[in-house]
Formats: structure tokens, sequence, C-alpha cells
């Protein structure tokens, strides 16, 4: 077996909980994971990826036109690298569920997308229905194409003892077909949704911008990171990178708070694998307390205030 | 300019999906099937569009049984021009790989020379998001993938993008591929007038030997399972009980 794995990589720094937990995941393909670092310029990524456990190699290329994560430019190159590799392995994040798919036309070859288990080298688990099924799928590929659902993976450590080697790799042309124009970043102290211990998630139930202030405050308070659900944020209350569900984020914390949320099974999938989950709701009949382990029927505009004063 | 919308027929997401007890599969028959949310508002962007005078045509395609019909016809309604189905297994319980369909929706692409094909940018039953990039990929076309606003200039799209994080906005020249995220539009309801001119439209079929392409499967589903279903939760009566089932039950905080 020889695994490469695709580095995310925000704004030259490697996103360290995403390749860590991918780097878990791909364990039982073997001994040894060469990865690739795309960026701009810089080799800071670069070096953080040597340090994690189970690298056998970095990979680093550089270039303009690998800045922004267009899917062009970055498919071609992870082609033209395809030759040495039985797998290639990215984190199912947005940059990567636009890239490998277009590099596995490319080689054509089918893409495993959101595997949340490795049952052999050709064998993979992934979810489909919304998560409401589990299918296993026996790939015939002479290369396998896969993007990890980090959330259900540990991350691994950091090696002891010396880096892995980094060794530049030749880009390929750009092929000129898109170009960067803007990002429009959500700036936040608070962790990262899908790498957090604690999500405190807000959905219609708490009805304006200025009550999930609230929500906002309960998850400050304890350290978590924020989440709504789809009716929230096409209210207008949250930002729609807070969304979590099919269509949004997939979290696996610890802790869970479901606050003012129905429970439809496009927020489940995004959610249903956490540790403990807490919802809070004055509908009793609401789907949500269904998968939740602690139910707390109620009106959540006294409860959260208490629960942020006692926590 | 003239817009290619590829759409699929899927269960309905309303639908509380089943699992079959032999691990064979998702019980599929008798369960109401619908046009797929994502392709519902790609449509919508292509219908939009013809009305503001941007595109001259709209074109729907769908790839599977023949009773795909009704979601094509769905898309006429809502105000596609044409349709065509490639018949391409009389089994509603095979999924058409998102290779096979972009190597089918490729050849659709060569003989119609659309200037944007506006997809879904994934489908709610296999949940794979995965074809209109690699009907990009095999086309050489650019792409523009989980969009939530789209402007034509000079012949680019400018696109803005759901990236974890926020938004991404980016220009792909002409001709190029999108898919198409949920706060991209409301699409519309369809009138009963309009459902019965859409009976008039042209929806041509072809069969999928016609075209000579090999849509075997790549992956082979061997078990489809249900996931481990959670244990009941417990009701507590107040903020301290349920304090103190975290600290020292669940030990989470």
């Amino acid at each position: 077996m020889s695994v490469l794995l695709l580095a995310e990589v925000n704004n030259g720094h490697l996103v360290v909980d995403a390749v860590a937990k991918a780097l878990s995941a791909l364990a039982p393909l073997g001994d040894g994971i060469d990865v690739l670092v795309m960026v701009g310029e810089g080799d800071s990524a670069a070096r953080q990826a040597a340090r994690l456990d189970g690298v056998r190699r970095v990979l680093l290329a550089q270039g303009d036109m690998l800045a922004h994560g267009l899917a062009e430019p970055a498919a071609a190159l992870i082609a033209s690298l395809a030759a040495g590799y039985t797998h290639i392995a990215a984190p199912a994040t947005a940059c990567f569920r636009n890239i490998l798919p277009r590099a596995a036309a490319l080689l054509d070859v089918m893409v495993i997308t959101d595997v949340i288990a490795i049952r052999d080298a050709a064998t993979f688990d992934r979810p489909v229905y919304a998560g409401n099924a589990v299918q296993t799928v026996v790939s015939d590929d002479p290369i396998r194409l896969l993007t990890i659902r980090t959330s259900v993976f540990h991350a691994v450590g950091e090696e002891k003892g010396e880096a892995a080697p980094i060794e530049a790799v030749p880009t390929v042309p750009d092929p000129q077909l898109s170009t960067w124009v803007e990002d429009s970043t959500v700036v936040s102290e608070r962790p990262e949704l899908t790498s957090a211990r604690v999500v405190v998630s807000g959905g219609r139930g708490v009805g304006s911008r200025e009550r999930f202030g609230d929500i906002v405050k309960l998850a400050d308070r304890i350290g978590a990171a924020v989440g709504a659900s789809r009716a929230a944020v096409d209210l207008g209350y949250a930002p729609n990178d807070w969304q979590v569900g099919q269509t949004g984020k997939v979290v696996a914390p610890d802790l869970y708070f479901a606050v003012g949320i129905s429970g439809a099974i496009q927020h489940l999938a995004g959610m249903k694998d956490s540790r403990v989950i807490v919802a809070i709701n004055k509908d009793a009949d609401a789907p949500i307390f269904r998968v939740a382990d602690y139910a707390l029927v109620g009106d959540l505009f006294s409860i959260v205030p208490e629960l942020t004063a006692k926590l | 300019m003239k817009i290619l919308v590829p759409v699929k027929r899927v269960i309905d997401y309303n639908v509380k999906v089943r699992v079959r007890m032999d691990g064979s599969g998702v019980d599929l028959a008798n369960v109401r099937m619908s046009l797929n949310p994502f392709d519902e508002i790609a449509v919508e962007e292509a219908v939009r569009l013809k009305e503001r005078g941007i595109a001259s045509e709209v074109i729907v395609v769908s790839i599977g049984v023949a009773q795909a019909r009704d979601v094509l016809r769905t898309a006429l309604a809502m105000g596609a021009d044409r349709a065509i189905l490639i018949e391409a297994t009389v089994d509603v319980n095979h999924d058409i790989e998102p290779l096979a369909v972009a190597k089918i929706l490729a050849r659709i692409v060569r003989q119609e020379s659309p200037d944007l094909v506006i997809a879904g940018k994934q489908a709610i039953d296999n949940d794979m998001n995965a074809t209109g990039q690699m009907l990009a990929g095999l086309l050489g076309w650019g792409q523009a993938t989980f969009a939530s606003a789209l402007q034509i200039v000079d012949g680019n799209a400018i696109v803005t993008r759901e990236v974890d994080g926020g938004l991404q906005t980016i220009r792909v020249r002409l001709p190029a591929v999108m898919t198409a995220d949920l706060r991209l539009n409301e699409p519309r309801y369809v009138s009963l007038p309009n459902i019965m001119k859409a009976k008039k439209k042209p929806l041509e079929e072809h069969a999928l030997a016609s075209l000579g392409i090999d849509a075997s499967p790549r992956l082979k589903v061997v078990r489809t399972v249900e996931p481990p279903q959670r244990g009941a939760g417990a009701r507590v009566a107040s903020v301290d009980e349920l304090i103190e089932k975290l600290k020292n039950e669940a030990g989470v905080i």
C-alpha cells in the first residue's frame, strides 16, 4: 500500500486537527503515508505536517495558483502525482469535496466520499440518505480516491523523534480556467466547529438574531463552538458557516447542546454521532428528543441564561 | 446563452428511509419520489437567467429509470424549455454512479454545446457530491461548486461559494460547470397551468446502449445497514439536574 494524504491548509497554516484525524483513519492501510501540502508560498504548513505521527514524507507544492484552493490546478497536480500510489485521500472538507472528484475524473476512477471506516484496502463504509443508512462498498479501481469524514476518528499525536523529510514537488501548468477574487471569512475567537469538544447550537425556536446572543453567551461561557440549524441560518439568526447538518458541517463533539432545534433528519445527519446530546425544547414531541441523552422540556429563554449562570 | 441542468429523481426528502433487513439496500417500493432538492435550485437559477434575458434556452437532462420523466416534467413546468431522458436502467434500486453520469452528461454537452451547466451540489440519496466536479474534469472546463450567488459578466461567471469559514468569490471562464448550494435561491412552486403546458414541451428519450458509454459500476455495494441506534435518553426536570447529570453521570463537563 502506498498512500497520499492531501493536507487541509488555511492561510498557509496546516489545519492540524483535520489532517491528524485523517492520518489515524488511514493507518490501517499501511506503514507510511505521504502528505501533500499545496500552498501559495512558505513551508510552515509542511513543517507542521512533518511532525505528525505516521507521516513518511511531506511533498510540498508551492505556487500562486495553489494559494486559494482552486480545483483546476490542484486536481491536475494530484493527477500528475497519482502513479506511485494505491490510495489518495483527503479530509472531507469543502476544499477537497471540490477538488477530489475532479481529480478522480481525470484519472478515470470513482471517488468514495465521506468514508467513516476503512475495512481493507478495497472496502469502505460511507453514510447515505442523510446518515439514515451505512453502505459498505468495494472498489475495483486501480487507485482509490477517498474523502474521510474526520469527525468519527481520533487525531494522531506528534512524532517524538525526527520530523519526516520535506521534498518539493514540481507544479503543473495552471489551466487558467478560474481565478480567485476574494474571501469573506467569518472571524472567530471560538473553537473551530468541526473540531470543538463542545458545541452549542440554536434553531428556529431561538426566535431572533438578538436572542441568538444568548446561545453565543452560553457557548463562550463554556468554551464551546456555536452551531445553528438551517432554519436559524435562513432566518438570519446566524451566519451560514455555523450550519450543522447534511448540507452544512458534520460534527461529533463530546457534548452537543441542541437549543430550540426540532431535529429534522437533515440536521440529525450533521450531529447524531456526538457522544452526549442535550436537547432543550418547549415541544415535548420534538424529534430531537429521540436522539437526546438528556432532554429538558421548557422555555429556552429562561433555561439558557440559567444554564449560563450556573455552569 | 444555453444552459444545461442535470436533474435526478430521488426519494422525497420528507420520507423516513427504511433499510431492508437483509442488508440489500433501502426500501424504494411504494415510496414517494421527487426532484432532488438541490436540482430544483439549479433549475430555478437557470430559469431566472432566462427570465432576465441572459439565457436563451434551458435544457434539463435526467439519467436513470423511465419514471424520471416525472421529474423532467416538473423541471419543464418550472420553466425549462426541453428535456432529455437517458434510460440507463429498468431497476429503481440501481443507482448510476457519478462517474458514469458525468460521462453520459459529457456526451450530451458535446452534442448540445451549452455555455453553462448548473447541477445540484449533491443528491440526497447517495450523498456523493461528485458529479458536477467530475463532469468539469472530463470536459476540461472550469468549475464553481457550492454556489450561493451567480453573476454573468463578459463571458465569465462570477460565483460566490460556500466554503468552510465563510464565503469565497471566484471568476470562472465560460463554458463552465456550476453546482448549486441551498442558499442560491428559493425555487418556485409549479402552477397547474404550467404543469399542463409542460406536457406539450419536447422530451427526447434515448437508451443508454445507443450512446456506447461504459456505465458499469466501479464500486460494488456489498451491504447496506441501519446506522447504530442511540439508546433512549432521560428526561431531566431542571437545569440543576441537567448540570448534575452532565457532571457526574456523563462526565462531559
